[in-house]
């Protein structure tokens, strides 16, 4: 009996495991970054319309989030309207990073749609995105006071990444600054 | 699906910018450049290796290589560079460690499961068909 249904049971078995692969897969493109836990790579990059100021990494004080965006990335534009929120009301401070964009692209982008950022760093060439493991647009970086990365976002930040994990994270890394 | 969306677009963007090749100093410059891109993953469509993507992260990613290249790492040092960055997922052929071993040596354990299955299954038919009883002459085999 149970040698006659075995080929049935591998057979289910089977089609469960691609099923869940199938329902898995949109999670399975976001990968883990390696650089969490680790220091944010130091960079020195000109900022975005002050044509003469460079600025580096390390001249920023933690916690704080750094947003990589461009103009042409339309999930910029989905997470905007909370990243404005967290910039205006948000325990910590938001930087930007303007990843591969034409300066008067990037220029025309915020004022259309508002500028939540103390400043926006500029990579037109994208050679520190690589260095900071960058693979696309948007993703947010939690980096603390020691300059450790504390966690990445991949893709727009929703409202629930905000409040189940960002927010928190954000809190408990205030309290640790003051300790 | 967003990604396979953004593929589509940089097949359309960048489909020329694919040909433009980078400014390689010889042929062997080229070549090493060619085989390296060839095991490292595009991570923006991730089916496609480096050599075989056209989105703009592969062909920044291709002259990175090429600038690590001339800095004179070695292959293995340039991989472990873009690990450290990216994770091993950037590596086309995963490195065989605990973690892989049921990816690399799976494929081999299900043959032998198929070896063993298929042979006990011909061992179980044998002894019932055993000594075969002399076919009886039917009369059709007139070719005396």
């Amino acid at each position: 009996m149970i040698r006659r249904l075995l080929p049935v049971l591998v057979f289910i078995a089977l089609a469960a495991l691609l099923v869940a692969g199938l329902f898995n897969a949109p999670y399975k493109e976001i990968i883990p970054s390696p650089l969490v836990g680790k220091p944010l790579p130091q960079f020195r990059l000109p900022v975005l319309n002050q044509p003469e100021r460079t600025a580096a990494s390390t001249e920023l004080e933690g916690p704080y989030l750094l947003n990589i965006w461009g103009s042409w990335c339309p999930g910029c534009r989905v997470e905007h309207p909370l990243i404005e929120h967290i910039a205006q009301n948000g325990p910590v401070p938001v930087y930007g990073f303007n990843y591969k964009d034409e300066p008067a692209d990037a220029a025309r982008w915020l004022e259309r749609y508002g500028d939540p950022y103390v400043f926006s760093f500029t990579d037109l060439p994208g050679k520190v995105a690589i260095d900071l493991g960058v693979y696309g647009a948007p993703e947010t970086f939690v980096v603390d006071r020691r300059g450790i990365v504390r966690y990445k976002q991949i893709g727009p930040l929703s409202e629930t990444d905000w409040r189940v994990k960002v927010k928190p994270l954000l809190e408990r890394l205030n309290l640790e600054g003051q300790q | 699906m967003k990604h396979l969306i953004a593929c589509l677009c940089f097949i359309w963007a960048f489909g020329a910018a694919a040909i433009e090749p980078l400014d390689f100093r010889d042929e062997a410059e080229a070549d090493r450049n060619r085989a390296l891109s060839a095991e490292l993953r595009c991570l923006v469509c991730q089916n496609q290796n480096l050599l075989d993507s056209d989105a703009f992260l592969a062909k920044d990613l291709r002259r990175e290589v090429l600038e690590l290249m001339r800095r004179g790492l070695s292959d293995d040092e340039i991989k472990a560079y873009l690990v450290e960055r990216y994770g091993t997922f950037v590596l086309y052929r995963p490195p065989v460690k605990p973690a892989t071993w049921l990816l690399w040596f799976g494929p081999a354990l299900f043959v032998a499961a198929g070896l063993w299955l298929v042979g006990r299954a011909i061992r179980r038919r044998q002894p019932a068909s055993g000594p075969l009883p002399p076919a009886a002459d039917d009369g059709m085999n007139n070719d005396d």
